[in-house]
């Protein structure tokens, strides 16, 4: 009997989560050529406010994950403006250095906030999986999770496609400054970025900690896994971006098959490092080789 | 008088570029700035727009625009084309159309119907992502796109660099034609000769002050222009 | 009194992390996120070879040729890309390291660690006490301190920096840009070893947590606040960092909570620092604004609308 097909459906189930966390960075590199260092942060706080309100207040969970949703864009747009925006015309390193810096800011106030201790959604027992053929099982929350990530993908494509923002957000990721010519705000479109990215990674975070639990380094793994899918599917490319999600996602659950399980993280680092190396652009990324190697 | 510049400075960082220029356009002429590479000639179009650091006067149908923001400056009827390749590569030849009309609420689909009957060949490439089109058919793109929002006054800046002589005609063509709709040309040209013909008037634009100003064709024909910019003989 | 000799030792091993880490990222213009994992490796190396008799003298050497070799191979595929690609490739080699520490159990014996590093002893003598061990742990600084502090002032660190402050123009004048960012990175690898080796035989102790990303987020820290691009500054920056936390030690707070608060003073001051005072005490004039960087060109051009 062989587990290929179950640690296929797991590797899907992990690349829709790094593919809606993936689809932040690559929107926020798009338009301003910043890597968000502290994004996977946000997806840990989305993962934690809805705890509080869920679980804590005792509030419905849609409406927990809407609050959730409300104070994570809250949280991204304070740190985009009194942080980010300040740097962005210092050059390459200091706004990467201080979303570092967010990052350990952020863990640790949730850590101080909440303590270390693991929390978890649960509140009955452990509910069975669902058994599908080929051996396959799959827990109730894990196929709220594949329909919940394709659905927002789709969205945010239509959205990106069809609606005048939308637009607005590919031509300013295409080309700054004439937007700015055509009359576009761009400042608020990069805050709609931020809000869009730090919403999707809210609702990740959430689905996460129901499916698993809450540790304030949650964001740590899956912030950086989702900058790999990233850099793998061609920085600033939306669609590349799913696309890594669900290749790192599917890769390294199936390596594990071969590979010890401790190595599992390690797989999409090698990833990585394979494509800078021999296609630095990624799967689907569009920018000349010039704009990356020397 | 639709259009002049008074006393115009302007600044790229802390390099002057411009020195105490005086324009002034009247309704439905083409005007060419022309002069060699870094005179300022891209500056003058980039200080009505207001995109750089600038000192000076900009006033549009009597009213000090001045200070007004690029969005503003769109609404009031001045609409620029920039230099180089300005359309949105990875949107199609109708979405970079519509953004044209972006501060514009609402449908606009009677401007989309007055800039597909002058542009027809866009019809057809509707859509076409505009990063895979020819270099004409991208500044067809993006000067139809400046047409969206019913200009005035129309800025274009170097429309026909780096297109074959063919493809300039058309352009040419397509400016005059424009031209004809009473829409007031301001147009920065490196290919001096090509732009004189069909300019009303010219001014000559020499490291940062303006050196010359005279009527198209009689620039075409004095001596000193005909040896600094058209190759003379 | 042996308290603030722990105190200064850190800040000796710190120092040295700092300095080294200065030479690649302050004064090459390389961003490169590998260092808590040379340091990493030094420690591993020294203790793993004394652990099997080998003397620490030899040890001490031996982690830093292997953290340089490794700092050598990591920069060849990585001086070929560029800004945010070398960081982001550097990145994924210190993930991979890390990950190494943590599973190849027969070397490392991963998560648990390796206790029981004997302390260092040079010739028969071992720095058994703490003030013992900051007197070597110093001499080490010091001659770590001379020696990146030559390498600045000299012509190959001039060409450096030509190359950190315009990439282009050096290659124009024929300088092997990636042989320079290969030395640089090469030799700020040996020196994060070294600082390895000393953190491993004083602790006597090591386990791959202390050389994940926030260790080098720490780091990068000092270098701000000292300020990128100098020497002195980046020893000032290890000092303040390792003293400022210290008062919370005496606050009978739960481990946790001082950990927390801990990282958030450091994290704090780093965004404080960026924001407020880029180039750090005593940095350098304009050095972290890179002002030739495309995509701060870029930006800066833009940003103005």
């Amino acid at each position: 009997m062989s587990i290929i097909p179950q640690l296929l459906l797991n590797g899907i189930i992990a690349g829709g989560i790094y593919a809606l966390v993936a689809l932040g960075y690559s929107l926020v590199f798009g338009v301003l050529r910043f890597i968000n260092f502290a994004h996977g942060e946000l997806f840990m706080i989305g993962a934690y406010i809805g705890w509080v309100f869920n679980i804590v207040f005792g509030v419905n969970i849609l409406i927990a994950i809407l609050m959730s949703i409300i104070i994570t864009i809250g949280v991204s747009f304070l740190i985009e403006r009194f942080v980010y925006q300040k740097l962005y015309t210092k050059g390459l390193m200091p706004p990467i250095i201080a979303s570092f810096g967010v990052s350990i800011f952020l863990q640790a106030l949730i850590l101080m906030i909440f303590g270390a201790q693991i929390k978890t959604y649960r509140t009955g027992e452990i509910q069975p999986g669902i058994s599908l053929p080929g051996g396959m099982i799959i827990t109730k929350i894990q196929i709220v999770i594949i329909a919940v990530s394709i659905v927002l993908m789709i969205a945010l494509f239509l959205y990106l496609k069809y609606t005048k923002t939308g637009k607005a957000m590919r031509a300013v990721s295409n080309n700054y400054q004439v937007a700015l010519i055509m009359g576009i705000n761009n400042k608020t479109i990069i805050s709609y970025i931020f809000a869009i990215g730090a919403g999707l990674a809210a609702i990740g975070g959430v689905l996460v900690g129901i499916e698993q639990n809450l540790t304030p380094t949650m964001g740590v793994m899956i912030g950086i896994k989702a900058l790999v899918a990233t850099v793998v599917g061609g920085l600033g490319n939306i669609r590349g971006a799913v696309m890594g999600g669900f290749t790192i996602g599917i890769i390294e659950n199936i390596g594990i098959a071969w590979l010890p399980s401790g190595y599992k993280d390690a797989i999409a680092f090698g990833i990585l490092i394979l494509m800078l190396i021999f296609r630095p652009t990624g799967l689907l990324g569009r920018k000349t080789e010039e704009e990356i190697r020397i | 008088m639709i259009l002049s510049i008074d006393k115009l400075n302007a600044w790229y960082g802390k390099l002057q570029v411009l020195h105490d220029i005086d324009m002034h356009f009247n309704t439905g002429e083409i005007v060419s700035i022309i002069g060699p590479n870094g005179a300022g000639k891209s500056t003058v179009l980039k200080s009505i727009f207001n995109l750089i650091k600038k000192k000076g006067r900009i006033i549009y149908k009597n009213k000090n625009i001045t200070k007004y923001t690029p969005q503003q400056i769109a609404k009031a009827g001045i609409t620029y084309v920039p230099q180089g390749r300005s359309v949105f590569t990875d949107l199609t030849v109708h979405e970079n159309i519509e953004i044209g009309a972006f501060i514009k609420p609402g449908n606009p689909w009677k401007d989309f119907k007055r800039v597909y009957t002058m542009f027809p060949n866009l019809k057809d490439l509707k859509n076409t992502r505009a990063g895979l089109l020819s270099g004409g058919e991208q500044q067809m793109t993006a000067i139809a796109r400046a047409l969206m929002l019913k200009p005035r006054v129309l800025l274009l800046d170097e429309p026909t660099l780096g297109l074959s002589p063919k493809v300039r005609t058309l352009i040419f063509d397509k400016i005059i034609e424009i031209n004809k709709t009473g829409v007031t040309i301001i147009m920065v040209e490196q290919n001096a000769k090509r732009s004189l013909e069909i300019s009303n008037r010219a001014y000559v634009l020499e490291i940062c002050r303006n050196k010359y100003s005279g009527r198209g064709k009689q620039l075409l024909e004095d001596q000193r222009i005909k040896k600094l910019y058209l190759g003379g003989k | 009194m042996s308290y603030f000799a722990n105190i200064l030792v850190f800040i000796c091993i710190y120092g040295i992390l700092a300095i080294s880490l200065n030479l690649t990222i302050g004064f090459a213009g390389i961003f490169n996120l590998t260092h808590a994992a040379f340091f990493g490796i030094g420690a591993y190396t020294s203790a793993l070879l004394t652990l099997t008799g080998v003397p620490f003298w030899l040890s001490f050497i031996c982690a830093f040729l292997i953290a340089a070799i490794f700092g050598f191979l990591i920069s060849l595929p990585a001086t070929r890309l560029k800004g945010i690609y070398l960081a982001i490739v550097t990145f994924g080699f210190a993930e991979i390291i890390i990950a190494v520490m943590k599973n190849w159990q027969g070397l490392t014996r991963g998560p648990l660690g390796l206790p029981g590093i004997p302390k260092a002893s040079l010739f028969g003598f071992k720095f058994a006490s703490t003030w013992e061990f900051f007197v070597l742990a110093a001499v080490v600084l010091i001659i770590t301190y001379v020696i990146i502090s030559k390498i600045v002032n000299s012509p190959f660190g001039r060409t450096m920096r030509a190359i950190r402050d315009d990439e282009i123009a050096a290659k124009a004048l024929g300088k092997n840009v990636m042989k320079y960012k290969s030395y640089a990175m090469l030799i700020g690898a040996g020196f994060a070893g070294i600082a390895g080796s000393l953190f491993a035989h004083y602790i006597t102790f090591i386990d791959p947590s202390s050389f994940t990303l926030t260790e080098l987020i720490l780091m990068l820290s000092m270098i701000v606040v000292g300020g990128i691009a100098s020497v002195p500054g980046a020893l000032l920056g290890a000092a303040i960092l390792v003293i400022l936390p210290e008062p919370l030690r005496f606050l009978y707070l739960p481990s946790s909570i001082v950990a927390a608060i801990r990282q958030m003073l450091f994290s704090g001051i780093l965004i404080a620092m960026l924001l407020f005072k880029p180039n750090g005490i005593l940095g350098e004039r304009r050095l972290l604004l890179k002002k030739n960087a495309k995509s701060s060109w870029f930006i800066k051009k833009l940003w103005r609308g």
